[in-house]
């Protein structure tokens, strides 16, 4: 456990220097949504329509766009290298930094998302289950986002590369979560989506960080 | 060690395989010509008339084989994927790269045939049906891996990262599956499922099977000729190869 807290805490730290970087996806979060009632029209009834998909695909994005940074630093310097020679859990320090990553991207998301979901028109019991859903959902994005960020590490065009392997496997991620808000939105429960989305946690947590470990060690060869 | 055991392990050298895939190739490639003739002649001569969609469903002969090979054949990429990275040999990895285009062009055909069929009977090109989705989704992983691999000049970096993403991909198959079924049997209203006649006519079911062989016949005779030539690539520093194109 300590493990996993030292990776995550030198990341944490790291990013404190550096504040700017958290910054920029949350504006790019913000830029992404704000642009589809400019492009579909102002129609409220419209926009509380399509509001959780949208927020839910800004959210696949603005994490996608914190990936690729995830180990390159780390790889240009030798630090992974050093992780991946360190007596610790190597495993747990990829968990770790999976763990950082998603505090700096994923939870601002979270925290936000009930002010854009007002500009939508959604109301207050839509707004909780939004959040809820982005908070089981988001650490699910960037623990599958991991694996695709270790395998395309120090390629040639990595960044596109990496939304072409990882939004394919976004996919039941973005149907359940987007479905809670909606089921929310029709009156109806939203518990079986929540707890598909918790399957999905509890599955990712489990495997992502050991895959990324292997294609990790695969790209330090 | 038993007998079979040594033949499995002495082809699995690049060396002995490539003479015997050469052999093999032209075997699969006939068989998949005379299932393939037999099957459309069934199909577009001896299979009845359907009562609901008239001629226009005879598509069926290639869009169902080519909808299943396109999953098989993503089984058997990510199976030899696993195999190479587990045990180490060249050539399982060089088998699961030359699967994928085969795979991919399956997706693609089956997308295209489900499309031109969708038109005469749905009235649209293209339905968000779960079906369709996710066989979209699984040609996106396709190129995904053929992407991944392409970017790697190193080949054995290659072979490993796309072992990785092969299995990654095989666990998420079903659960994409499943997740676009849920989710498109919550957004139609009108469902466009496909309008199957219960119980099929034999000679339809005959010439869907013998048509589904052929595809599989085809592809281990177009993935064995793709493995030859990586053989060829990767192994042209090799004394034998120089000797078995002498």
């Amino acid at each position: 456990m300590s493990t996993l807290l030292i990776a995550m805490r030198r990341d944490l730290l790291l990013a404190a220097r550096r504040r700017g970087e958290v910054v920029i996806a949350l504006c790019f979060f913000i830029v992404v949504i704000t642009l589809f009632p400019l492009g579909v029209g102002p129609e409220p009834a419209l926009l509380q329509r399509i509001a959780p998909g949208v927020i839910w695909v800004a959210a696949l994005l603005a994490t996608l766009l914190g990936l690729p940074r995830l180990f390159a630093a780390d790889h240009a310097d030798g630090t992974l290298e050093q992780m991946a020679l360190s007596p610790r859990q190597f495993a747990l320090l990829v968990a770790g930094k999976v763990g950082a990553h998603w505090l700096l991207c994923g939870l601002p998301l979270v925290l936000l998302a009930p002010l854009l979901g007002l500009q939508f028109g959604l109301d207050a019991g839509t707004l909780w289950t939004l959040m809820l859903a982005l908070l089981i959902g988001t650490p699910v994005l960037s623990l599958i986002g991991a694996v695709g960020a270790a395998l395309t590490l120090g390629l040639r065009g990595g960044g596109v590369l990496l939304a072409l392997l990882v939004l394919p496997l976004y996919v039941p991620t973005l149907v359940f979560g987007a479905g809670a808000v909606e089921a929310k939105a029709a009156g109806l429960s939203v518990g079986p989506q929540l707890c598909l989305l918790g399957a999905l946690l509890v599955l990712t947590a489990f495997f992502a960080p050991w895959a990324a470990k292997g294609a990790l060690r695969i790209a330090l060869e | 060690m038993n007998k079979s055991h040594t033949l499995c392990w002495k082809f699995a050298s690049p060396a002995a395989f490539y003479p015997l895939a050469g052999r093999m190739t032209p075997m699969f490639a006939a068989l998949a010509l005379l299932l393939g003739l037999a099957g459309l002649w069934i199909g577009f001569f001896v299979a009845p008339t359907d009562a609901q969609q008239g001629e226009g469903y005879r598509i069926i002969f290639v869009h169902v084989p080519a909808s299943w090979m396109s999953m098989v054949v993503y089984c058997a990429m990510a199976f030899w994927a696993a195999v190479g990275w587990a045990f180490n040999t060249r050539l399982s990895a060089m088998m699961a790269s030359a699967l994928a285009p085969t795979g991919a062009l399956f997706a693609f055909l089956s997308l295209l045939t489900g499309s031109l069929w969708g038109k005469p009977m749905w009235g649209a090109w293209w339905v968000w049906d779960a079906r369709l989705t996710s066989e979209l989704i699984l040609l996106f992983l396709y190129i995904g891996f053929i992407a991944l691999q392409a970017s790697i000049d190193d080949p054995r970096r290659a072979d490993r990262a796309g072992a990785v993403l092969a299995i990654v991909g095989v666990i998420n198959v079903p659960i994409i599956y499943f997740s676009v079924k849920w989710w498109s049997t919550l957004h139609q209203g009108a469902s466009v499922s496909l309008t199957r006649s219960p119980s099929m006519a034999r000679a339809m079911l005959l010439g869907m099977l013998l048509m589904a062989l052929a595809f599989w016949m085809y592809a281990i005779a177009v993935s064995l000729a793709r493995v030859r030539n990586l053989i060829l690539e990767r192994e042209a520093h090799t004394d034998w190869i120089k000797n078995a194109l002498d």
